[in-house]
């Protein structure tokens, strides 16, 4: 058996464990990790400007591919500004592994030079943790790391690693653990027959149905299960930000978004329905709208892995606990065998739904009104950006305004296409996310819509894509104003915009983007729009930074109503529903 | 309503930490809390004290579950237990009265007096909080008091094991 250093086992468990890529920054406590790293080919290491950049971009690329993501960061600085990073994986359940290295162990307590207490401070942000005290201990906490991380509900696990166990001079036997168990850690899968046979009994004798889809369909890879169950019903589904993409969204049976800044159909036919199917979502409160006034007459059914998700927010009348792709591949074959002939008369339910749709869609009629001259719609970028990368580039955002313009605009036809932070609502994320996404897929297409709010919170990241050649698009909605924080003080505070304009502050985007060796370019008319966006994504091997000037007056509608039911929505500035 | 959860979790360093931390994080009291290593010593079985109604309750017991360090979660309520609690009260009590009363007290309650100076006596109680209650209400206005209580213990009542 070959004998490795701390380091070097850490390094050996990446590479058993399947890992080709960790993003990281080095620093002190963990310099003898990093030459571990540096003398091996297996494992590659991608330097970023920031550690937050780190973990989200190790998330990016977990969203995109499904498989565990890994970040490397030093002790102290190096952990708590991976600290953001971790929340918002965690928030929205993506598997993550975090190696941070730790003061000697001997100073542990001391108040040593770059010490932070990194259990402590990320614990309520982590699936689970592990201080490793031993070198003999590592290979074993890393391979319960990943195995933690992504079974069950996915999330962030932490390892931290005192730089003395890591020491190059002591050597010890290793060997990969392989296969894990553990008598405390044994997530179902399986949900429970007798609860689906009740909820299929139920769902195919509803008149006023509907499928409300959320991430957990996508991150348990059950987007084709979803989609057959859904087709077979012929059931209307509307699915959460997180789970867009999880059912085509250009299928007639998707009424798009549902919540806060869902369609109208979709959230007036949650409200009005006999039987709702959640199927790994969480009944979140951008969802519910007030929780005393939700889905008055529905009976629901709540398909989770996570049993805290169930009845946490909304009692649910039949609980499933397990995975998406299981429950949904049985409930299927169930409803396949029932018959459903004689009782399954929805089309006045359906008729209902397209008179809301013919009404108050915003993919039946522009509900908002319309570009012209320098007048930019950000509604219309997004609509452009579709058009130009046919429906087919993964599309990573920010948070805020535009973040909502691209969830409704941009038609995601297929899972982990659409990457955000919806949990967190991390701003600075998108940018490095699209970085991961862009390793991950060297030949797609990576869009990173975002706002001149949020861009400005990683930016430095512009430099890690050159060094990497990851040629991503920014396609920058600049309002010059905090917009959803505009928008909310427009309607909340009497239009007092306390610190959310930028006034003549914003960098010269074009000349910043060409600092850092990309490509910069200007739109400031409608009618540049499209020629510019073609241009955009015909330079594959470039980062292109698209600055694009929007209306800056411009609100996300529908916007439910503070307090209201789920259909209660302001329509426009002036209308409500 | 009252609650008194049973938790048997691996005997590992940050496993309490955990538990305590998922109470402050999600707005849960803890009432009483002990902690011990059980007979098998790789393991930790841990009693705490809590209120709230049932969905809280529910939620509680799930999110303790899911502690990945957790191997069972028990709401003792839910069912018959049998709870207890250990009481130590130093009094000070320096007259034939006075101490008079106080023994009085210890007999009524099957206390013990475990410790005892010219002006105080020590005295031990076990039971179940309401007891422990009542004699602090008996015997407070004899003299100034410091008490020290251990948090619940519970265990089911019956043929069930924590761990089967």
């Amino acid at each position: 058996m070959e004998k490795l250093s701390g380091g070097e086992i850490i390094v050996s468990a990446l590479r058993d464990a399947g890992i080709q890529y960790i993003w990281g920054y080095p620093g002190g406590a963990a310099l003898h990790i990093y030459d571990a790293l540096f003398r091996q080919e297996a494992v590659h290491h991608l330097l970023v400007r920031h550690e937050q950049a780190a973990v989200h971009a190790a998330d990016g690329f977990s969203r995109a591919t499904g498989m565990v993501g890994t970040a490397l960061v030093t002790s102290g600085p190096g952990a708590t500004n991976a600290i953001t990073g971790i929340a918002t994986a965690y928030m929205d359940s993506i598997p993550l592994v975090v190696i941070s290295g730790q003061v000697p162990l001997h100073k542990i307590g001391q108040d040593a030079f770059q010490e932070t207490d990194m259990i402590g401070v990320s614990r309520p942000i982590v699936k689970h943790s592990f201080l490793v005290t031993r070198t003999e201990d590592i290979a074993a906490a890393i391979a319960k790391a990943y195995y933690i991380a992504s079974t069950g509900r996915p999330g962030p696990v932490v390892v931290d690693i005192p730089k003395d166990i890591t020491d190059p001079s002591y050597k010890i036997p290793y060997a990969w653990p392989g296969v894990i168990n553990m008598r405390s850690y044994q997530p179902a899968e399986k949900g429970h027959r007798g609860q689906i046979k009740r909820a299929v009994k139920k769902l195919v004798e509803a008149r006023k149905p509907i499928i409300y889809s959320g991430g957990g369909v996508i991150i348990d890879n059950a987007s084709d299960h979803l989609t057959k169950l859904v087709r077979e019903l012929n059931y209307p589904i509307t699915s959460t930000l997180m789970g867009l993409g999880a059912f085509p969204g250009t299928d007639p049976l998707f009424l798009g978004m549902l919540g806060m800044h869902g369609t109208y159909e979709a959230n007036a036919a949650m409200h009005e329905a006999d039987v709702i199917l959640a199927v790994g979502a969480r009944f979140d409160d951008r969802v519910t709208n007030e929780l005393e006034k939700f889905c008055p007459d529905a009976t629901i059914i709540h398909v989770d892995i996570d049993p805290t998700s169930v009845s946490k927010n909304i009692d649910a009348h039949i609980p499933i606990v397990g995975g998406c792709s299981t429950v949904l591949r049985e409930m299927l074959s169930l409803v396949k065998k029932s018959n459903r002939d004689n009782n399954c008369d929805t089309s006045s339910w359906w008729k209902k739904i397209n008179q809301w749709r013919d009404r108050y869609g915003i993919y039946t009629a522009p509900r908002h009104a319309a570009s012209s001259g320098h007048l930019i719609k950000p509604q219309d970028v997004i609509r452009v950006l579709y058009d130009v990368t046919n429906g087919d580039a993964f599309v990573t955002s920010d948070v805020g305004q535009h973040q909502m313009f691209a969830a409704q605009y941009y038609l995601f036809d297929k899972p982990r296409q659409w990457i955000n932070s919806g949990g967190l609502g991390t701003m600075g994320f998108g940018l490095p996310a699209a970085m991961g996404v862009q390793l991950a897929f060297p030949e797609a297409d990576v869009a990173c819509v975002t706002g001149e709010g949020s861009i400005q919170m990683c930016i430095q990241e512009l430099s890690t894509c050159t060094q990497h050649r990851l040629p991503i698009k920014i396609i920058n909605l600049n309002n010059s104003a905090l917009g959803m924080v505009r928008q909310w003080q427009d309607m909340n505070y009497s239009g007092r915009y306390a610190e959310s304009l930028y006034e003549d502050s914003l960098p010269d985007f074009v000349a910043l983007a060409e600092a850092y060796g990309h490509v910069g370019m200007r739109v400031q008319r409608i009618n540049e729009l499209g020629p510019m966006m073609e241009k955009c994504f015909s330079l594959k091997d470039r980062v292109v930074f698209m600055d694009i000037l929007v209306d800056p007056e411009e609100h996300v509608y529908p916007m439910q109503v503070p307090g209201g039911s789920m259909r209660d929505l302001w329509l426009n500035k002036n209308e409500k529903s | 309503m009252r609650r008194i959860i049973s938790v048997l979790m691996e005997n590992e360093s940050g496993a309490l930490s955990r538990v305590v931390g998922l109470f402050s994080q999600r707005g849960y009291n803890i009432d009483t809390l002990t902690v011990a290593p059980t007979d098998d010593e790789s393991l930790s079985r841990l009693t705490l004290t809590t209120t709230g109604d049932s969905r809280m309750a529910e939620q509680i017991v799930k999110q303790l579950h899911k502690l990945i360090d957790t191997l069972k979660v028990n709401d003792l309520t839910q069912g018959s237990f049998v709870e207890r609690e250990l009481m130590l009260i130093k009094i000070t009590a320096s007259n034939g009265d006075s101490r008079a009363e106080i023994m009085r007290c210890i007999e009524i309650f099957r206390g013990n007096i475990v410790d005892v100076t010219a002006a105080t006596f020590t005295i031990q109680l076990l039971g179940d909080s309401d007891k422990l209650d009542a004699f602090l209400g008996a015997v407070k206005h004899i003299g100034s008091i410091e008490v020290v209580r251990s948090g619940v213990l519970g265990i089911a009542r019956g043929d069930k094991f924590l761990r089967q």
